[in-house]
Protein backbone atom coordinates (compact mmCIF):
# COMPACT_ATOMS: atom_id res chain seq x y z
CA UNK A 1 0.00 0.00 0.00
CA UNK A 2 3.05 2.44 0.78
CA UNK A 3 5.09 1.61 -1.90
CA UNK A 4 2.08 1.61 -4.44
CA UNK A 5 0.61 5.57 -2.83
CA UNK A 6 4.99 6.32 -3.40
CA UNK A 7 5.09 5.33 -6.65
CA UNK A 8 1.97 7.51 -7.92
CA UNK A 9 3.39 10.22 -5.94
CA UNK A 10 6.79 9.81 -8.24
CA UNK A 11 4.63 9.86 -10.99
CA UNK A 12 3.21 13.03 -10.70
CA UNK A 13 6.68 14.71 -10.12
CA UNK A 14 7.32 13.37 -13.25
CA UNK A 15 4.10 14.38 -14.71
CA UNK A 16 4.76 18.04 -13.35
CA UNK A 17 8.39 17.77 -14.49
CA UNK A 18 7.35 16.79 -17.84
CA UNK A 19 4.99 20.03 -18.08
CA UNK A 20 8.33 22.23 -16.99
CA UNK A 21 10.20 21.08 -19.08
CA UNK A 22 7.80 20.89 -22.24
CA UNK A 23 7.37 24.91 -21.41
CA UNK A 24 10.53 25.75 -20.37
CA UNK A 25 11.90 24.25 -23.62
CA UNK A 26 9.17 25.82 -25.89
CA UNK A 27 9.82 29.16 -24.25
CA UNK A 28 13.25 29.36 -24.19
CA UNK A 29 13.14 27.92 -28.37
CA UNK A 30 10.76 31.55 -28.97
CA UNK A 31 13.15 33.45 -27.06
CA UNK A 32 15.98 31.90 -29.05
CA UNK A 33 14.26 32.23 -32.67
CA UNK A 34 14.04 36.17 -33.18
CA UNK A 35 14.57 39.72 -31.02
CA UNK A 36 12.00 39.63 -28.69
CA UNK A 37 10.56 42.15 -27.17
CA UNK A 38 11.07 40.53 -23.59
CA UNK A 39 9.97 44.07 -22.24
CA UNK A 40 6.49 43.83 -23.93
CA UNK A 41 4.88 40.43 -23.03
CA UNK A 42 1.85 41.27 -25.64
CA UNK A 43 4.02 40.98 -28.08
CA UNK A 44 6.28 38.09 -26.92
CA UNK A 45 2.61 35.96 -27.36
CA UNK A 46 1.99 37.50 -30.06
CA UNK A 47 5.48 36.56 -31.70
CA UNK A 48 4.94 32.79 -30.25
CA UNK A 49 1.98 31.75 -31.92
CA UNK A 50 2.31 34.05 -34.71
CA UNK A 51 5.54 31.61 -35.46
CA UNK A 52 3.76 28.65 -34.26
CA UNK A 53 0.93 29.33 -36.90
CA UNK A 54 3.60 30.08 -39.59
CA UNK A 55 4.86 26.36 -38.76
CA UNK A 56 1.79 24.94 -39.04
CA UNK A 57 1.17 26.70 -42.56
CA UNK A 58 4.50 25.39 -43.19
CA UNK A 59 4.20 21.95 -42.07
CA UNK A 60 0.39 22.05 -43.99
CA UNK A 61 2.12 22.94 -47.58
CA UNK A 62 4.82 20.40 -46.93
CA UNK A 63 2.81 17.36 -46.61
CA UNK A 64 0.87 18.50 -49.35
CA UNK A 65 3.66 18.78 -51.88
CA UNK A 66 5.40 15.79 -50.16
CA UNK A 67 2.89 13.38 -50.92
CA UNK A 68 1.45 14.80 -54.70
CA UNK A 69 3.70 13.47 -57.84
CA UNK A 70 6.18 14.07 -58.98
CA UNK A 71 8.71 13.10 -56.79
CA UNK A 72 12.46 14.41 -56.76
CA UNK A 73 14.25 11.23 -55.68
CA UNK A 74 17.31 11.99 -57.20
CA UNK A 75 17.23 15.13 -54.80
CA UNK A 76 15.77 12.71 -51.90
CA UNK A 77 18.92 10.06 -52.40
CA UNK A 78 21.26 13.02 -52.46
CA UNK A 79 19.59 14.46 -49.37
CA UNK A 80 20.09 10.78 -47.81
CA UNK A 81 23.70 10.86 -48.39
CA UNK A 82 24.28 14.57 -47.28
CA UNK A 83 22.31 13.89 -43.65
CA UNK A 84 22.82 10.04 -43.55
CA UNK A 85 25.89 9.17 -45.18
CA UNK A 86 27.78 12.73 -44.02
CA UNK A 87 26.55 12.41 -40.32
CA UNK A 88 27.61 8.98 -40.10
CA UNK A 89 31.32 9.73 -38.62
CA UNK A 90 29.89 12.01 -35.79
CA UNK A 91 27.17 10.03 -35.06
CA UNK A 92 29.50 7.42 -34.75
CA UNK A 93 31.98 8.94 -32.99
CA UNK A 94 29.78 10.17 -30.25
CA UNK A 95 27.92 6.66 -29.54
CA UNK A 96 31.70 4.97 -28.83
CA UNK A 97 32.50 8.00 -26.70
CA UNK A 98 28.99 7.29 -24.93
CA UNK A 99 29.61 3.51 -24.65
CA UNK A 100 33.43 4.11 -23.17
CA UNK A 101 31.82 6.56 -20.85
CA UNK A 102 29.15 4.67 -19.74
CA UNK A 103 31.30 1.39 -19.29
CA UNK A 104 33.81 3.46 -16.82
CA UNK A 105 30.89 5.16 -14.94
CA UNK A 106 29.04 1.96 -14.86
CA UNK A 107 31.51 -0.65 -13.48
CA UNK A 108 32.41 1.63 -10.64
CA UNK A 109 29.08 2.15 -9.89
CA UNK A 110 27.78 -1.31 -10.33
CA UNK A 111 30.84 -2.82 -8.40
CA UNK A 112 29.52 -0.49 -5.41
CA UNK A 113 26.56 -2.58 -5.28
CA UNK A 114 27.77 -5.59 -5.68
CA UNK A 115 26.23 -5.74 -9.20
CA UNK A 116 29.13 -5.96 -11.70
CA UNK A 117 28.07 -8.38 -13.82
CA UNK A 118 24.79 -6.59 -15.27
CA UNK A 119 27.19 -4.12 -16.37
CA UNK A 120 26.76 -5.26 -20.04
CA UNK A 121 22.61 -5.03 -19.78
CA UNK A 122 23.26 -1.81 -18.40
CA UNK A 123 25.61 -0.63 -21.55
CA UNK A 124 23.19 -2.10 -23.95
CA UNK A 125 19.47 -1.34 -22.17
CA UNK A 126 20.40 2.73 -21.60
CA UNK A 127 21.84 2.72 -25.34
CA UNK A 128 19.49 1.25 -27.15
CA UNK A 129 16.48 2.95 -25.01
CA UNK A 130 17.90 6.43 -24.59
CA UNK A 131 21.25 7.11 -25.22
CA UNK A 132 21.55 6.12 -28.78
CA UNK A 133 18.35 8.00 -29.87
CA UNK A 134 18.88 11.12 -28.17
CA UNK A 135 22.75 11.76 -28.99
CA UNK A 136 21.98 10.59 -32.55
CA UNK A 137 19.18 13.42 -32.30
CA UNK A 138 20.95 16.45 -30.52
CA UNK A 139 23.88 15.06 -33.30
CA UNK A 140 22.22 15.33 -36.29
CA UNK A 141 20.39 18.77 -35.36
CA UNK A 142 23.83 20.55 -34.82
CA UNK A 143 25.52 18.85 -38.12
CA UNK A 144 22.35 18.60 -40.31
CA UNK A 145 20.26 21.43 -39.13
CA UNK A 146 22.92 24.00 -39.62
CA UNK A 147 23.32 22.79 -43.08
CA UNK A 148 20.23 22.98 -43.99
CA UNK A 149 19.17 26.29 -42.30
CA UNK A 150 22.90 28.19 -43.32
CA UNK A 151 22.12 26.53 -47.35
CA UNK A 152 18.29 27.51 -47.79
CA UNK A 153 18.69 31.01 -45.91
CA UNK A 154 21.89 31.67 -48.77
CA UNK A 155 19.62 30.35 -51.06
CA UNK A 156 16.92 33.01 -50.36
CA UNK A 157 19.06 35.75 -49.94
CA UNK A 158 20.89 35.05 -53.41
CA UNK A 159 17.55 34.83 -55.06
CA UNK A 160 18.35 31.33 -56.01
CA UNK A 161 14.47 30.01 -54.34
CA UNK A 162 12.77 33.03 -56.47
CA UNK A 163 14.30 31.65 -59.47
CA UNK A 164 12.99 28.18 -58.56
CA UNK A 165 9.66 29.58 -58.44
CA UNK A 166 10.22 31.54 -61.57
CA UNK A 167 11.19 28.15 -63.58
CA UNK A 168 7.71 26.85 -62.35
CA UNK A 169 9.59 24.50 -59.43
CA UNK A 170 7.82 24.49 -56.77
CA UNK A 171 10.62 25.01 -53.95
CA UNK A 172 8.42 23.05 -51.23
CA UNK A 173 8.74 19.77 -53.50
CA UNK A 174 12.60 20.32 -54.83
CA UNK A 175 14.04 21.41 -51.32
CA UNK A 176 11.70 21.21 -48.37
CA UNK A 177 10.42 17.67 -48.95
CA UNK A 178 13.27 16.29 -50.01
CA UNK A 179 15.20 17.51 -46.58
CA UNK A 180 12.53 16.80 -44.05
CA UNK A 181 12.05 13.00 -45.69
CA UNK A 182 16.04 12.35 -45.81
CA UNK A 183 15.89 13.55 -42.34
CA UNK A 184 12.79 11.15 -40.95
CA UNK A 185 14.55 7.72 -42.86
CA UNK A 186 18.03 8.48 -41.75
CA UNK A 187 17.39 9.31 -38.27
CA UNK A 188 16.73 5.74 -37.02
CA UNK A 189 19.74 4.29 -39.75
CA UNK A 190 22.17 6.54 -37.72
CA UNK A 191 20.51 5.48 -34.28
CA UNK A 192 21.59 2.01 -34.86
CA UNK A 193 25.26 3.23 -35.99
CA UNK A 194 25.07 4.98 -32.63
CA UNK A 195 23.62 1.94 -30.78
CA UNK A 196 26.12 -0.08 -32.59
CA UNK A 197 29.73 2.14 -31.63
CA UNK A 198 28.25 2.30 -28.20
CA UNK A 199 27.98 -1.25 -27.55
CA UNK A 200 31.34 -2.18 -29.29
CA UNK A 201 33.24 0.76 -27.37
CA UNK A 202 31.58 -0.08 -24.29
CA UNK A 203 32.38 -4.01 -24.53
CA UNK A 204 36.27 -2.54 -25.38
CA UNK A 205 36.26 -0.42 -22.68
CA UNK A 206 34.77 -2.96 -20.24
CA UNK A 207 37.68 -5.98 -21.76
CA UNK A 208 40.57 -3.14 -21.30
CA UNK A 209 39.79 -3.84 -17.72
CA UNK A 210 38.59 -7.06 -17.24
CA UNK A 211 38.64 -9.24 -20.06
CA UNK A 212 35.40 -10.43 -21.46
CA UNK A 213 34.39 -12.38 -24.87
CA UNK A 214 32.65 -9.66 -27.25
CA UNK A 215 30.08 -12.60 -27.48
CA UNK A 216 29.60 -13.11 -23.87
CA UNK A 217 28.90 -9.89 -23.79
CA UNK A 218 26.44 -9.84 -26.30
CA UNK A 219 24.64 -12.47 -24.53
CA UNK A 220 24.80 -11.01 -21.54
CA UNK A 221 24.01 -7.35 -22.78
CA UNK A 222 20.98 -8.90 -24.54
CA UNK A 223 19.34 -11.66 -22.60
CA UNK A 224 16.79 -9.46 -20.68
CA UNK A 225 15.84 -7.72 -24.29
CA UNK A 226 13.09 -7.99 -25.97
CA UNK A 227 11.82 -6.52 -29.79
CA UNK A 228 9.74 -4.08 -27.51
CA UNK A 229 12.64 -2.37 -25.46
CA UNK A 230 14.47 -2.02 -29.37
CA UNK A 231 11.62 -1.07 -31.76
CA UNK A 232 9.93 1.89 -29.86
CA UNK A 233 13.41 4.07 -29.35
CA UNK A 234 14.68 3.19 -32.24
CA UNK A 235 11.72 4.35 -34.81
CA UNK A 236 10.68 7.72 -32.09
CA UNK A 237 14.30 9.05 -34.00
CA UNK A 238 12.05 9.57 -37.09
CA UNK A 239 9.80 11.83 -35.21
CA UNK A 240 13.23 13.58 -34.19
CA UNK A 241 14.38 13.56 -37.92
CA UNK A 242 11.21 15.52 -38.74
CA UNK A 243 11.68 18.14 -36.42
CA UNK A 244 14.99 18.89 -37.27
CA UNK A 245 14.07 18.35 -41.12
CA UNK A 246 10.71 21.12 -40.49
CA UNK A 247 12.32 23.46 -37.90
CA UNK A 248 16.01 24.18 -39.93
CA UNK A 249 13.63 24.52 -43.43
CA UNK A 250 11.40 26.82 -42.01
CA UNK A 251 14.06 28.90 -40.51
CA UNK A 252 15.99 28.52 -43.21
CA UNK A 253 12.89 30.09 -45.63
CA UNK A 254 12.34 32.35 -43.23
CA UNK A 255 15.53 34.40 -43.82
CA UNK A 256 16.25 37.48 -44.39
CA UNK A 257 18.79 40.80 -44.26
CA UNK A 258 21.60 38.87 -46.31
CA UNK A 259 24.91 37.23 -44.19
CA UNK A 260 23.59 38.27 -41.00
CA UNK A 261 20.43 36.60 -41.66
CA UNK A 262 21.52 33.40 -43.07
CA UNK A 263 23.95 33.70 -39.56
CA UNK A 264 21.12 33.95 -37.76
CA UNK A 265 18.90 31.11 -39.45
CA UNK A 266 21.85 28.72 -39.02
CA UNK A 267 22.20 29.02 -35.25
CA UNK A 268 18.19 29.43 -34.89
CA UNK A 269 17.64 25.93 -36.97
CA UNK A 270 20.57 24.25 -34.24
CA UNK A 271 18.91 25.81 -31.22
CA UNK A 272 15.06 25.26 -32.08
CA UNK A 273 15.87 21.77 -33.41
CA UNK A 274 17.78 20.77 -30.71
CA UNK A 275 15.26 21.91 -28.23
CA UNK A 276 12.21 20.41 -30.15
CA UNK A 277 14.06 17.44 -30.45
CA UNK A 278 14.42 17.07 -26.18
CA UNK A 279 11.12 18.39 -25.71
CA UNK A 280 9.92 15.47 -28.26
CA UNK A 281 11.94 12.86 -26.17
CA UNK A 282 10.19 13.90 -22.86
CA UNK A 283 6.72 13.39 -24.24
CA UNK A 284 7.42 10.50 -26.26
CA UNK A 285 9.60 8.12 -23.60
CA UNK A 286 6.13 9.10 -21.69
CA UNK A 287 4.09 7.80 -24.81
CA UNK A 288 6.70 4.35 -25.04
CA UNK A 289 6.04 4.14 -21.09
CA UNK A 290 2.43 4.43 -21.48
CA UNK A 291 1.91 2.20 -24.66
CA UNK A 292 4.54 -0.43 -24.15
CA UNK A 293 4.84 -0.33 -20.37
CA UNK A 294 8.08 0.42 -18.42
CA UNK B 1 2.51 53.18 -75.55
CA UNK B 2 2.70 50.05 -78.62
CA UNK B 3 0.00 49.89 -80.47
CA UNK B 4 -0.35 46.29 -80.50
CA UNK B 5 -3.53 44.94 -80.26
CA UNK B 6 -2.43 42.05 -78.45
CA UNK B 7 0.55 42.71 -75.86
CA UNK B 8 2.53 40.06 -74.49
CA UNK B 9 2.17 41.64 -71.11
CA UNK B 10 -0.13 44.79 -70.31
CA UNK B 11 -0.23 46.30 -66.73
CA UNK B 12 -2.83 48.23 -65.82
CA UNK B 13 -3.12 50.73 -62.76
CA UNK B 14 -0.35 48.24 -60.49
CA UNK B 15 -0.09 49.45 -56.95
CA UNK B 16 2.31 47.87 -54.51
CA UNK B 17 3.34 49.15 -51.12
CA UNK B 18 5.63 47.52 -48.58
CA UNK B 19 4.08 48.92 -45.01
CA UNK B 20 4.08 52.56 -45.61
CA UNK B 21 6.35 52.75 -48.00
CA UNK B 22 4.55 52.99 -51.67
CA UNK B 23 6.55 51.26 -54.43
CA UNK B 24 4.43 51.23 -56.95
CA UNK B 25 2.01 53.80 -57.63
CA UNK B 26 -0.69 52.83 -60.26
CA UNK B 27 1.91 52.56 -63.15
CA UNK B 28 0.34 51.32 -66.46
CA UNK B 29 1.96 50.22 -69.61
CA UNK B 30 1.41 47.54 -72.49
CA UNK B 31 5.01 45.39 -73.89
CA UNK B 32 3.88 44.16 -77.51
CA UNK B 33 4.62 40.73 -79.06
CA UNK B 34 8.87 41.41 -80.22
CA UNK B 35 8.89 44.33 -78.46
CA UNK B 36 12.02 45.16 -75.96
CA UNK B 37 11.26 48.39 -73.43
CA UNK B 38 14.00 48.99 -71.06
CA UNK B 39 12.67 50.22 -67.46
CA UNK B 40 14.96 52.76 -66.38
CA UNK B 41 15.17 54.47 -62.74
CA UNK B 42 16.67 55.09 -59.80
CA UNK B 43 17.86 52.71 -57.43
CA UNK B 44 14.82 51.13 -55.03
CA UNK B 45 12.57 53.23 -57.42
CA UNK B 46 10.53 49.25 -57.34
CA UNK B 47 11.88 48.13 -60.93
CA UNK B 48 12.93 45.06 -59.84
CA UNK B 49 10.01 44.63 -58.00
CA UNK B 50 7.91 45.16 -61.31
CA UNK B 51 9.36 42.52 -62.65
CA UNK B 52 8.36 40.05 -59.35
CA UNK B 53 5.12 41.30 -59.34
CA UNK B 54 5.31 40.56 -63.47
CA UNK B 55 6.66 36.49 -62.97
CA UNK B 56 4.26 36.29 -59.74
CA UNK B 57 6.70 35.95 -57.19
CA UNK B 58 5.07 38.83 -55.29
CA UNK B 59 1.16 39.90 -55.20
CA UNK B 60 0.33 43.59 -56.26
CA UNK B 61 -2.05 45.42 -53.67
CA UNK B 62 -4.39 46.34 -56.79
CA UNK B 63 -4.30 46.03 -60.33
CA UNK B 64 -4.13 43.97 -62.76
CA UNK B 65 -1.39 42.28 -65.17
CA UNK B 66 -2.43 40.53 -68.21
CA UNK B 67 0.36 37.74 -69.98
CA UNK B 68 -0.71 36.40 -72.90
CA UNK B 69 -4.06 37.61 -72.31
CA UNK B 70 -4.31 35.75 -69.04
CA UNK B 71 -4.61 37.73 -65.60
CA UNK B 72 -2.03 36.25 -63.84
CA UNK B 73 -2.41 37.91 -60.62
CA UNK B 74 -5.97 35.84 -60.09
CA UNK B 75 -4.26 32.33 -60.98
CA UNK B 76 -3.80 29.28 -58.89
CA UNK B 77 -0.25 28.12 -58.73
CA UNK B 78 -0.73 25.47 -61.03
CA UNK B 79 -1.82 27.47 -63.80
CA UNK B 80 0.49 30.30 -62.78
CA UNK B 81 3.24 27.99 -63.34
CA UNK B 82 2.18 27.17 -67.02
CA UNK B 83 2.81 30.92 -67.90
CA UNK B 84 5.66 31.03 -65.75
CA UNK B 85 7.02 27.96 -67.97
CA UNK B 86 6.58 31.10 -70.99
CA UNK B 87 8.56 33.73 -69.39
CA UNK B 88 12.41 33.70 -68.96
CA UNK B 89 13.93 35.84 -65.76
CA UNK B 90 17.35 36.51 -65.71
CA UNK B 91 18.24 37.53 -62.05
CA UNK B 92 20.21 40.52 -61.45
CA UNK B 93 22.71 38.07 -59.54
CA UNK B 94 21.63 35.80 -61.53
CA UNK B 95 21.07 32.94 -58.99
CA UNK B 96 22.32 30.02 -60.21
CA UNK B 97 21.91 26.92 -58.27
CA UNK B 98 24.89 26.63 -55.59
CA UNK B 99 25.20 22.77 -55.36
CA UNK B 100 24.53 22.03 -59.81
CA UNK B 101 26.87 22.48 -62.20
CA UNK B 102 26.64 24.83 -64.95
CA UNK B 103 25.06 22.36 -67.18
CA UNK B 104 22.47 21.09 -64.52
CA UNK B 105 21.88 24.95 -63.69
CA UNK B 106 20.74 25.10 -67.62
CA UNK B 107 19.23 21.37 -67.91
CA UNK B 108 17.22 22.19 -64.30
CA UNK B 109 13.64 23.50 -65.67
CA UNK B 110 14.37 21.32 -69.16
CA UNK B 111 14.47 18.27 -66.62
CA UNK B 112 10.85 18.97 -65.36
CA UNK B 113 8.90 20.21 -67.96
CA UNK B 114 10.05 19.04 -71.15
CA UNK B 115 9.44 15.48 -72.53
CA UNK B 116 13.03 15.49 -74.45
CA UNK B 117 14.75 12.68 -73.51
CA UNK B 118 18.21 12.66 -71.39
CA UNK B 119 20.26 12.99 -74.30
CA UNK B 120 18.41 15.59 -76.46
CA UNK B 121 18.14 17.44 -73.04
CA UNK B 122 21.98 17.31 -73.04
CA UNK B 123 22.50 18.48 -76.37
CA UNK B 124 19.99 21.62 -76.28
CA UNK B 125 21.67 22.36 -73.05
CA UNK B 126 24.60 22.52 -74.98
CA UNK B 127 23.55 24.46 -77.91
CA UNK B 128 22.02 27.15 -75.45
CA UNK B 129 25.50 27.25 -73.57
CA UNK B 130 26.79 27.88 -76.88
CA UNK B 131 24.38 30.21 -77.90
CA UNK B 132 25.91 32.54 -74.69
CA UNK B 133 29.80 31.66 -75.23
CA UNK B 134 29.55 29.10 -72.33
CA UNK B 135 29.59 25.76 -74.11
CA UNK B 136 33.44 25.37 -72.21
CA UNK B 137 32.51 25.77 -68.98
CA UNK B 138 29.19 22.97 -68.49
CA UNK B 139 31.19 21.15 -66.00
CA UNK B 140 31.97 24.37 -63.61
CA UNK B 141 30.08 25.40 -60.43
CA UNK B 142 28.76 28.72 -60.47
CA UNK B 143 31.55 29.43 -57.32
CA UNK B 144 34.00 29.18 -60.34
CA UNK B 145 32.65 31.72 -62.54
CA UNK B 146 33.12 35.30 -62.95
CA UNK B 147 30.11 37.53 -62.45
CA UNK B 148 29.61 37.72 -66.30
CA UNK B 149 29.75 34.39 -67.08
CA UNK B 150 27.16 34.08 -64.09
CA UNK B 151 24.56 35.75 -66.05
CA UNK B 152 25.46 33.66 -69.45
CA UNK B 153 24.45 30.87 -67.60
CA UNK B 154 21.89 32.92 -66.09
CA UNK B 155 20.31 33.42 -69.47
CA UNK B 156 21.01 29.91 -70.94
CA UNK B 157 18.81 28.95 -68.17
CA UNK B 158 16.13 31.34 -69.09
CA UNK B 159 16.13 30.67 -72.51
CA UNK B 160 15.91 27.14 -71.38
CA UNK B 161 12.21 26.35 -72.17
CA UNK B 162 12.45 28.78 -75.34
CA UNK B 163 10.05 31.50 -73.62
CA UNK B 164 7.77 34.27 -75.73
CA UNK B 165 9.02 36.89 -73.09
CA UNK B 166 11.97 37.56 -71.35
CA UNK B 167 12.40 39.51 -68.05
CA UNK B 168 15.72 41.02 -67.15
CA UNK B 169 16.93 42.50 -63.60
CA UNK B 170 19.74 44.75 -64.10
CA UNK B 171 21.58 42.33 -66.91
CA UNK B 172 24.86 44.69 -66.62
CA UNK B 173 24.80 45.72 -63.36
CA UNK B 174 28.32 45.12 -61.48
CA UNK B 175 29.83 44.16 -64.49
CA UNK B 176 33.05 45.80 -66.15
CA UNK B 177 32.29 47.83 -69.46
CA UNK B 178 33.77 45.58 -71.78
CA UNK B 179 31.50 42.11 -70.47
CA UNK B 180 28.31 44.97 -70.12
CA UNK B 181 28.25 45.21 -73.65
CA UNK B 182 29.01 41.40 -74.59
CA UNK B 183 25.62 41.12 -71.89
CA UNK B 184 24.14 43.57 -74.39
CA UNK B 185 25.41 42.35 -77.53
CA UNK B 186 23.82 39.27 -76.57
CA UNK B 187 20.23 40.65 -75.76
CA UNK B 188 20.50 42.28 -78.88
CA UNK B 189 21.23 39.15 -80.90
CA UNK B 190 18.58 37.68 -78.79
CA UNK B 191 16.34 40.13 -80.11
CA UNK B 192 17.20 39.11 -83.55
CA UNK B 193 16.95 35.87 -83.32
CA UNK B 194 14.23 34.62 -81.53
CA UNK B 195 11.44 37.97 -81.59
CA UNK B 196 10.90 37.37 -77.98
CA UNK B 197 9.15 40.53 -75.93
CA UNK B 198 11.65 41.53 -72.84
CA UNK B 199 11.64 43.59 -70.35
CA UNK B 200 14.98 44.88 -69.32
CA UNK B 201 15.26 46.95 -65.85
CA UNK B 202 18.63 48.52 -66.31
CA UNK B 203 20.52 52.27 -64.97
CA UNK B 204 22.46 52.02 -68.03
CA UNK B 205 20.43 53.82 -69.92
CA UNK B 206 22.79 54.50 -72.58
CA UNK B 207 23.56 50.65 -73.28
CA UNK B 208 19.82 50.12 -73.18
CA UNK B 209 20.10 52.24 -76.16
CA UNK B 210 21.39 49.26 -78.36
CA UNK B 211 18.64 46.54 -77.47
CA UNK B 212 15.76 48.61 -76.63
CA UNK B 213 12.61 49.78 -78.79
CA UNK B 214 11.09 51.98 -76.16
CA UNK B 215 11.94 53.00 -72.51
CA UNK B 216 10.19 53.76 -69.58
CA UNK B 217 11.27 56.10 -66.75
CA UNK B 218 10.43 55.07 -63.43
CA UNK B 219 10.18 58.02 -60.68
CA UNK B 220 8.45 57.58 -57.40
CA UNK B 221 6.73 54.65 -57.93
CA UNK B 222 4.86 55.72 -61.38
CA UNK B 223 5.80 56.38 -64.89
CA UNK B 224 7.91 59.92 -65.20
CA UNK B 225 8.40 59.25 -69.19
CA UNK B 226 7.47 56.69 -71.74
CA UNK B 227 9.41 57.11 -75.19
CA UNK B 228 12.71 56.02 -77.87
CA UNK B 229 16.15 56.87 -76.52
CA UNK B 230 16.23 59.71 -78.41
CA UNK B 231 13.16 61.17 -77.23
CA UNK B 232 13.51 61.26 -73.69
CA UNK B 233 17.33 62.38 -74.58
CA UNK B 234 16.00 65.46 -76.14
CA UNK B 235 13.34 66.06 -73.56
CA UNK B 236 14.05 69.48 -71.27
CA UNK B 237 12.56 67.53 -68.04
CA UNK B 238 15.12 68.10 -65.36
CA UNK B 239 14.49 64.63 -63.79
CA UNK B 240 14.89 63.06 -67.27
CA UNK B 241 17.53 64.70 -68.57
CA UNK B 242 19.20 64.51 -65.04
CA UNK B 243 19.09 60.42 -65.40
CA UNK B 244 20.55 60.75 -68.68
CA UNK B 245 23.61 62.28 -67.10
CA UNK B 246 23.66 65.91 -68.94
CA UNK B 247 22.04 67.92 -65.82
CA UNK B 248 19.27 70.24 -65.96
CA UNK B 249 19.08 72.45 -69.23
Amino acid sequence: MRESCSFEMARSVADVLTMFIVFGTAISGMLVNSRLHLFSPGHFLVSIFEWFGKLGTFCWHLLRTALTPPYEFREFFRQCDEIGSKSLPLVGLAGAATGVVMSLQMRDSLIRFGAKSFLPTVIVYSLIKETGPIITGLMVSGRAGAGIGAQLGSMRVTEQIDAMEASAVDPFKFLIATRVLACIFMLPLLTLAADFCGIVMGWVANTLSEPISFRLFMENGFQSMFFSDFIPPTFKTMIFGFIIGLVACFQGMRTQGGTEGVGRSATSSVVLSALFVVLADVILVRVILTVWGA
Amino acid sequence: MSDDKHPAIAVQKLRKSFGTQKVLNGISFQVGEGETVAVIGRSGGGKSVLLKLLIGLQLPDSGSILIADEEITKLDNKRLNEIRKKIGFLFQQAALYDSLSVAENVDFPLSRHSEMSELERAQRVQGLLREVGMDQESEKFPSQLSGGMQKRVGLARALALDPNILLFDEPTAGLDPITAEEIGNLIVELKKKRQVSAIVVTHDVHGAKAYSDRMVLLHQGSIHAEGSFEELESSNDESISEFFGYGPR
